[in-house]
């Protein structure tokens, strides 16, 4: 089942020297399932996903012939009704969580504020509600865990934390934006996992945002690969490394590894036909 | 003939109630020309040695020995001529105002060296760079670009030792691979020795010949490369970070 529908989506930039196309006409469709966009840095999979939720800030300029979420154009929306989006069917999570809680604010208070604005409840409800949901994401004292702020947490800890209050409004489609780079591979398992969970037994899309092959290749059920702005290849995750494309390829090629060592590695040679060429549909 | 010899070293950090012991009776060894990793979680201690022998941090006991040198409390200029840093953020360590060609000149004069002009410009042939970049500033360079100049710095007093803290974790694979050919390069036309920190254990694994494996400011145990590839880590902290890296 679909859950988003993207097509011909371009987000550009006034630039001095002229309009800069960050997103060049991508298309494709979500279901629930977790779908990857890898490529290098630059190649546009935080635009991809800004887009979506429509969080490109000016002068930056989204078109889209649709942006579908349940039968609704979210490119005619309201911006007021575009905030109901962001908050109540598709949430964000970012690299960063430091970035992305408030510092001055106990956890528990934050999660509390979330719930509320989104449901008419008692504190006391939302207090329970906010303890399940600390408890859903693994957090195992999550009483003392309400009563701490952000800077008292661990990167993992508080990764978790910002997708447990992503998760409070019961959304449709959670966009998570590298959510894990920056985390030790241990943590990244368990936070992996977790998101793993939410979309198996809440039937949630999930878009799986990334620079790292090997974990979209292991965790998602789908990938698209971008490369200037474009998607170049879509494959299952699962054969990512039978993958295609020249640049893919050279991707997967670059990287060293444990089971096959060499003296030197294999270096990405860019054909100016990659970026010419139009992009591949990634619809399902 | 041994290199570097890290014995017994200990780093702490604050005082009293405060202090954290972020290094604990790390020992470990580097041969001339070896290349040796340092692995392990976030906040392990792996930057904190390199900071120690870099003289970074002054707060240590033990003994650090640099090419037969042991070392004091105070790092002088014929340390640095032997030992340089390269950082994983070098946008962080390049000063935003001077272009290459002032940071790689004034790194040259610092070190005591003539004929400035034609070093500056075989330093960024050696590093890949060549004559176009020489007067750009950091923020007209990429960031596998920008490495490459901190390694050119790094490389101006003609070290013996490199220490690198996590070089490539901030850069995509492509560049990745550049670079670390770079410096597999630069390590077999130079005779240069490594001591490399990364949290990537395949990076580890493809350059070092050793590594150590660090938790909680303690090492638990130090194997070959082939030891790491053949799956034989025998510590159970090293088989589960081996595990994790992996998948499955
Ligand atoms: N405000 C802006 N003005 C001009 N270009 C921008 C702006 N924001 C992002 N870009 C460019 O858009 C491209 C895509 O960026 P992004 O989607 O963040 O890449 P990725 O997430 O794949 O690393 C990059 O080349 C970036 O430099
Ligand atoms: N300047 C400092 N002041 C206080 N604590 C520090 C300082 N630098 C590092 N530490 C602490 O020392 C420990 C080891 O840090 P570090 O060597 O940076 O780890 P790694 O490089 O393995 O991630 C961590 O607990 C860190 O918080
Ligand atoms: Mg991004
Ligand atoms: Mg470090």
């Amino acid at each position: 089942m679909t859950l988003l529908d993207v097509e011909n989506l371009w987000v550009k930039f006034p630039t001095r020297q002229g309009i800069f196309d960050a997103v060049r006409g991508v298309s494709f469709t979500l279901g629930r399932e977790r779908l990857g966009i890898v490529g290098e840095s630059g190649s546009g999979k935080s635009m991809t996903g800004r887009a979506i939720l429509r969080l490109i800030r000016p002068p930056g300029i989204v078109t889209a012939d649709h942006i579908t979420l349940e039968g609704q154009d979210l490119m005619t929306l309201s911006e007021r009704d575009m905030r109901d989006v962001r908050g109540q069917k598709i949430s964000m999570v970012m690299q960063d969580p430091k970035f992305s809680l408030n510092p001055v604010m106990t956890i528990g208070d934050q999660i509390i504020e979330a719930y509320r604005l989104h449901s008419k409840s008692t504190k006391a409800q939302a207090y329970d509600k906010a303890i399940a949901m600390l408890e859903a994401v693994a957090i195992r004292d999550a009483a003392r865990v309400m009563r701490a702020y952000p800077h008292e947490m661990s990167g993992g800890m508080g990764q978790r934390i910002m997708i447990a209050m992503m998760l409070i409004p019961n959304p449709k489609i959670l966009i998570a934006d590298e959510p894990t780079s920056a985390l030790d591979v241990s943590v990244q398992r368990q936070v992996l996992s977790i998101m793993d969970k939410l979309v198996t037994e809440r039937g949630m899309g999930l878009i799986f945002i990334s620079h790292d092959l090997n974990l979209v290749s292991e965790f998602c059920d789908r990938v698209l690969i971008m490369y200037a702005g474009r998607i170049v290849e879509v494959c299952d995750a699962a054969n990512l490394h039978e993958a295609q494309h020249p640049y893919t390829r050279g991707l997967l090629n670059s990287l060293p590894r444990l089971d096959a060592p060499r003296k030197r590695l294999e270096v990405l040679k860019r054909d100016p036909a990659w970026s010419e060429a139009p992009s591949v549909g990634g619809r399902q | 003939m041994t290199e570097l010899t890290i014995d017994n070293l200990n780093v702490w950090f604050g005082h009293g109630r405060d202090r954290v012991d972020a290094v604990k009776g790390a020992t470990f060894s580097v041969e001339k020309g070896e290349s040796f990793g340092l692995v392990g979680e976030s906040g392990s201690g792996k930057s904190t040695i390199l900071r120690a022998i870099t003289g970074l941090v002054s707060t240590w006991s033990g003994q650090i020995t640099v090419a037969g040198k042991p070392l004091g409390p105070k790092r002088d200029r014929a340390f640095y001529k032997t030992v340089q840093m390269v950082f994983q953020d070098p946008y962080a360590s390049l000063h935003p105002r001077h272009s290459v060609d002032q940071v790689l000149g004034e790194t040259l004069y610092l070190h005591g060296l003539g004929d400035i002009d034609k070093r500056v410009s075989k330093l960024l042939d050696d590093v890949g760079l060549g004559g176009k970049f020489r007067f750009r500033y950091p923020h007209q360079l990429s960031g596998g670009q920008r490495q490459r100049v901190a390694i050119a710095r790094a490389l101006a007093g003609e070290p013996e030792v490199l220490l690198l803290d996590e070089p490539t974790s901030a850069l995509d694979v492509s560049v990745q691979a550049e670079i670390l050919n770079l410096l597999t390069d630069l390590r077999e036309d130079r005779g240069l020795t490594y001591l490399m920190v990364s949290h990537d254990l395949a990076v580890v694994g493809h350059m070092c010949e050793r590594l150590a494996v660090m938790k909680g400011g303690e090492i638990v145990e130090v194997m070959s490369a082939d030891a790491l590839r053949h799956n034989q880590a025998t510590h159970p902290y090293s088989q589960a970070l081996l595990q994790a890296s992996i998948g499955g």
